[in-house]
């Protein structure tokens, strides 16, 4: 191999590496902006929180808090469970997630792209007779075709899961909360988050208060 | 909440009309075509009268056989969806006394319905002969009348031992519909794979296919599975059990649908692609004289209007939580479900036997007649055990579950 041609290789795998780190550096950039925005200083009184924090000892309970802060007026909220509660994103007030158009998109590409490679490899590219059977013989491609339709929009499913829920998120300031680890294991936490245009600290404190909480408490940033 | 439904169980009004109605409708239909059948002079009438009554018969006996196989299904794995539809299950598979009395037409018409009944044709079509210590008479009604035996122990047992539950509300009788339900669901799979094979692939002796038997496992399903749903909405929107089924009810339902759907598909290209893809002499024909002469029309509405249109509507989550949508889906599967079972029966009486690999489209006003008079009786006869029970099984143990959530599945 030329020596010129060595370098020029090498200073190409050079600008890929840099690259790679600069792509990096953005997405830890955006993921560190993301968790910044959250926060709100409330200069009036003291140091700037997250949110406010209630926990619940039931499912019931915390469905029907969850319920009476929607009818309040509250919008940025949101409530941790051990398991999944049916009733309860219908509560939060979460109606229409893009998950299922993105899945459904993911299928129909699977299952555009799956028959079409098919038809390009066999009907196109490669032709051959095969025990003289059409070029193009559809019913024969309806089996991969269905697999790719299924695993891209399974991949879709998953990874559209973690990217619409902001994963991965290496910092939640839900976590200063030392009760939360119950979250874990037998308790409902409900969060009404400060930058809801309705949050006043003390009047949601005194709110959560009424709806039956075992505790509530404020949610350092 | 189990006491309360008890004490103030009255039926619904409409059963009983429909009962009423059904069961005029019903015989004035078939008493009609009868005569017809009998006395209008066109060659050929019998036999077309035969078919559409075979066609008729395999539609209604799907949905009594394939509620058996859900309700044995929903015994053997637990779970909420099956307990509030459970009712209407076992109600469709009493429905099968009305069926036996009604196989008897079709054991008239063997020798219109049946090549190889034929002695003359045995006689001559090698093929025939072979395969006649199978294919013969007397061992053709010893089977159906085996199948019919098995069926009817499931479904009394089945059933006895539900009354009893709701009566005295011992456990031991849900666990002993379960411990029936296993071996039950055994003996179903291959009952209904041998009475498909006697009943509608014998129709062409020369053909086989090993995945008929299941076909109509999954079809029959599908069939029982959307006429229960259909029944669930009209029942939903009344006394006793409005306000009970809830949008989570239809929602578990209506997925259940669409894996039947795709169930149903998943077969159907089963069978197709081996046999399309082998081109043999000996099993082509049989797709070939549906997918011509005007069959193919049939054949793609069956791709569509069976398939690809109820999967797409199913795949969204508001459809199948909102009862009225879910059983415009129903009613249309169970449309299709019957032009299925036209598409397997009917090609079979325009056959030409010099060419058997053409198809030569043709219907007849008895396609629709005898169904309709068969499925008045059946309604009828449906609607009257239905209001023989309490409309939810009130002493399940997984009734309060059903009832009141807590992520039942």
């Amino acid at each position: 191999m030329p020596r010129r041609h060595r370098d020029e290789v090498k200073s190409k795998k050079l600008v890929f590496i840099y690259m790679v780190c600069i792509l990096c550096a953005s997405v830890a950039k955006f993921v560190e902006d993301r968790s910044m925005s959250e926060i709100v200083v409330d200069n009036e009184t003291g140091p700037p929180i997250f949110g406010v924090i209630a926990e619940f000892d039931t499912t019931d309970a915390v469905v029907a808090a969850a319920r009476r802060s929607y009818e309040e007026g509250y919008r940025r909220m949101d409530a941790y469970s051990p398991f999944p509660i049916e009733e309860l994103t219908e509560a939060l007030g979460i109606k229409h997630t893009r998950l299922p158009l993105l899945i459904f998109a993911g299928g129909a590409a699977g299952l555009l792209g799956g028959f079409f490679m098919q038809y390009y490899m066999t009907a196109l590219d490669y032709q051959h007779n095969i025990g003289g059977r059409p070029l193009n013989s559809w019913p024969a491609f309806i089996p991969v075709t269905f697999e790719t339709t299924i695993l891209l929009a399974s991949i879709t499913a998953v990874f559209g899961m973690i990217m619409l829920n902001g994963l991965p998120q290496p910092y939640h300031p839900v976590f200063n909360v030392p009760r939360f680890e119950l979250a874990s294991r037998d308790r409902f936490f409900l969060v009404i988050e400060a930058d809801d245009p309705k949050f006043d600290r003390d009047r949601t404190t005194s709110f959560l208060q009424t709806l039956n909480a075992r505790e509530v408490s404020d949610v350092e940033a | 909440m189990a006491t309360h439904i008890a004490n103030s169980y009255t039926p619904p009004a409409e059963l009983a009309r429909v009962q009423r109605l059904g069961f005029l409708i019903g015989i004035a239909l078939l008493v009609v075509s009868v005569i017809a059948a009998l006395l209008v002079p066109i060659p050929g009438l019998r036999r077309q009268f035969f078919h559409s009554y075979l066609l008729a018969y395999v539609f209604w006996i799907g949905i009594a056989l394939g509620s058996l196989a859900l309700l044995m299904v929903q015994h053997l794995a637990g779970g909420a969806w099956g307990v509030v539809i459970r009712r209407v299950l076992e109600s469709s598979t009493r429905t099968l006394p009305l069926m036996g009395i009604l196989f008897l037409p079709i054991l008239f018409g063997m020798h219109d319905l049946y090549h190889w009944s034929d002695s003359e044709a045995v006689r001559e079509t090698e093929m025939l002969r072979l395969k006649s210590a199978y294919l013969n008479i007397p061992f053709f009604i010893i089977r159906t009348v085996i199948y019919f035996a098995i069926w009817g122990t499931l479904v009394y047992f089945l059933n006895k031992w539900s009354a009893e539950q709701d009566e005295t509300a011992d456990i031991r009788f849900a666990k002993r519909m379960q411990t029936l339900s296993g071996p039950g669901l055994v003996l179903f799979a291959l009952t209904v794979t041998f009475a498909a094979v006697d009943w509608v692939m014998s129709l062409d002796p020369e053909w086989y296919s090993t995945i008929f038997g299941i076909l109509f496992m999954g079809g029959w399903g599908l069939s029982a599975l959307s006429f229960t749903i259909a029944v669930a909405v009209l029942l939903a929107n009344r006394e006793p059990l409005r306000g009970v089924l809830l949008a989570r009810h239809f929602h578990d339902l209506g997925k259940l649908l669409l894996a039947f759907v795709m169930l149903w598909a998943y077969f159907n290209l089963s069978q197709f692609l081996i046999i399309w893809w082998a081109n043999l002499p000996e099993e082509v024909p049989w797709y070939l004289r549906r997918v011509t002469g005007g069959w193919q029309v049939i054949g793609v509405s069956l791709m569509i209007f069976h398939f690809a249109l109820p999967f797409l509507l199913l795949l969204r989550r508001d459809l199948k939580r909102n009862p009225r949508l879910l059983s415009i889906v129903a009613v249309l599967v169970i449309v299709m479900r019957f032009i299925d079972s036209l598409w397997l029966i009917v090609p079979e009486l325009y056959k030409n036997p010099q060419r058997p690999y053409e198809g030569h489209f043709g219907l007849s006003l008895f396609d629709l007649i005898v169904p309709l008079g068969v499925g008045a009786l059946w309604l009828a006869w449906f609607a009257w055990q239905l209001s023989k029970r309490p409309l939810l099984p009130i002493n399940d143990p997984l009734l309060d579950k059903a009832l009141h959530g807590g992520g039942g599945h």
